[in-house]
């Protein structure tokens, strides 16, 4: 999920961290990741998010998380990591055969 | 599972992948089309090239408020000062997507900051030209925007999947760019002679510079082959000019305005309009550093940078500050 490399943010003089933004479009919709930004802190961030991502009512609520707080699964072991649902098609609907003229199924 | 997440699966992880096979699954996402995203293996040319190109993008979206700024505390109306602000702050805003976009390669924000001031990386030629009359305002939205977004379409299907979600984000707001610019060009063309003339002269000078914005001609641009290669690019730099000359003519007829272009005519034949061929020695000159406006540009910019060190300075200490008071609070 996290747009960062994942590195520990040690913030050399006058860098501020790095936040991820998360915009609510509309109520009923979860937030969404839009992007990222810098802010020196919490409150800085969401006023930032809300004038670098939100200028067109794109959103009714924002989240902002430090980047550093993102925990992420790594693309090198994607396939190990997310094997274990690769072979269980008993999980999806298709995987059942019930007869066309059953209704309602 | 939550609570399994963050447990290193490193466990099930075998020996880390050869460099041979990451570049095959690299060769295998370019192929199928599919995106590169930030923590995704990717060859060191391909990340060097797009934080170059994305770094000179963000850094032309910071240095183009600068022509259309100067107007906005001489804008003819209320109207047109609130439109021209919200413009310049898209320009700004557009700068900051593409940081965030080139830092996911791995770059420094303030390292990039500095090459812009130090003159160490370039940005778009075509704001080192001046912006005399508020007509220019008009002709930037419509060239420079219209310019933009033939180049900008394209690139939301970039194979970088954050440098692509930002030109999504990007190109939405130009419409509005462009958009407000021939309005006001039109605006213009119902006054005066004199404001009629204005117009005319602001597509005069402007018209050539925005033709050189889709850089040197292919047989001259010895990147693009590679770029074109890894889909960052999709499109060659002729195949943009032509797409933007033949997008331009009816907007300038509708218009009432000479594109200053004695070569300029429809080719039935092609299917598109033939056209002369822009000066690309100056193209050359002014990305060098002798335009118009360059001095002037990147003196206004490090000054900006300068001035706001205290209040940057400030906020940090600031949050430094807050920070120690609530860990006290915590531990009290």
């Amino acid at each position: 999920m996290s747009e960062t490399r994942g590195q520990a943010h040690d913030h050399p003089k006058g860098q501020w961290p790095l936040y991820e933004i998360f915009v609510r479009s509309k109520r009923g919709l979860n937030h969404v990741h839009v992007g990222s930004l810098r802010a020196a802190d919490d409150r800085m961030a969401l006023t930032h998010a809300r004038d670098l991502y939100t200028r067109r009512n794109e959103g009714v609520s924002l989240w902002a998380v430090r980047s550093e707080h993102i925990v992420a699964s790594t693309p090198d072991e994607k396939d190990p990591f997310f094997e274990p649902s690769g072979d269980k098609v008993y999980r999806h609907p298709t995987f059942y055969d019930i007869p066309a003229d059953v209704p309602h199924i | 599972m939550p609570s399994s997440a963050s447990s290193s699966p490193g466990d099930t992880a075998a020996a880390p992948p050869r460099e041979p096979d990451l570049q095959a699954h690299f060769d295998r996402t370019i192929a199928r089309d599919q995106r590169v995203e930030p923590r995704d293996w990717m060859p060191e040319g391909y990340r060097r090239t797009l934080i170059r190109q994305i770094a000179q993008h963000a850094h032309s979206e910071i240095i183009g408020m600068q022509p259309e700024g100067a107007w906005i505390t001489r804008a003819p109306s209320l109207r047109r000062k609130a439109i021209l602000f919200a413009k310049v702050q898209d320009e700004a805003g557009h700068g900051l997507y593409l940081y965030s976009a080139a830092e996911t390669l791995g770059a420094d924000r303030d390292d990039l900051t500095d090459r812009l001031i130090e003159g160490r990386q370039k940005y778009s030629s075509i704001f080192n030209y001046p912006t005399p009359t508020f007509a220019d305002v008009g002709v930037i939205g419509w060239f420079v925007d219209g310019a933009a977004i033939c180049n900008q379409v394209p690139l939301c299907r970039s194979s970088y999947g954050p440098y692509a979600r930002a030109m999504v984000r990007v190109c939405k707001e130009e419409s509005f760019h462009q958009r407000q610019g021939y309005e006001l060009l039109r605006t213009m063309m119902t006054g005066t002679q004199a404001q009629r003339d204005m117009v005319q002269d602001a597509v005069d000078r402007w018209w050539w510079p925005s033709l050189m914005m889709f850089g040197p001609p292919d047989d001259d641009s010895p990147n693009s082959a590679q770029s074109m290669a890894w889909r960052i690019k999709r499109h060659s730099n002729d195949e943009l000019r032509q797409k933007f000359v033949d997008m331009t003519v009816p907007q300038a007829e509708k218009l009432g305005v000479t594109l200053p272009d004695p070569e300029l005519k429809w080719n039935e034949e092609r299917g598109h309009h033939d056209f002369g061929t822009p000066d690309f020695s100056e193209l050359m000159r002014v990305i060098k550093g002798d335009g118009p406006c360059n001095a002037e540009r990147m003196a206004r910019r490090r000054t900006a940078h300068e001035e706001g060190a205290w209040v940057r300075e400030a906020a940090a200490a600031h949050a430094a500050k807050q920070a120690r008071r609530e860990e006290k609070e915590r531990a009290a």
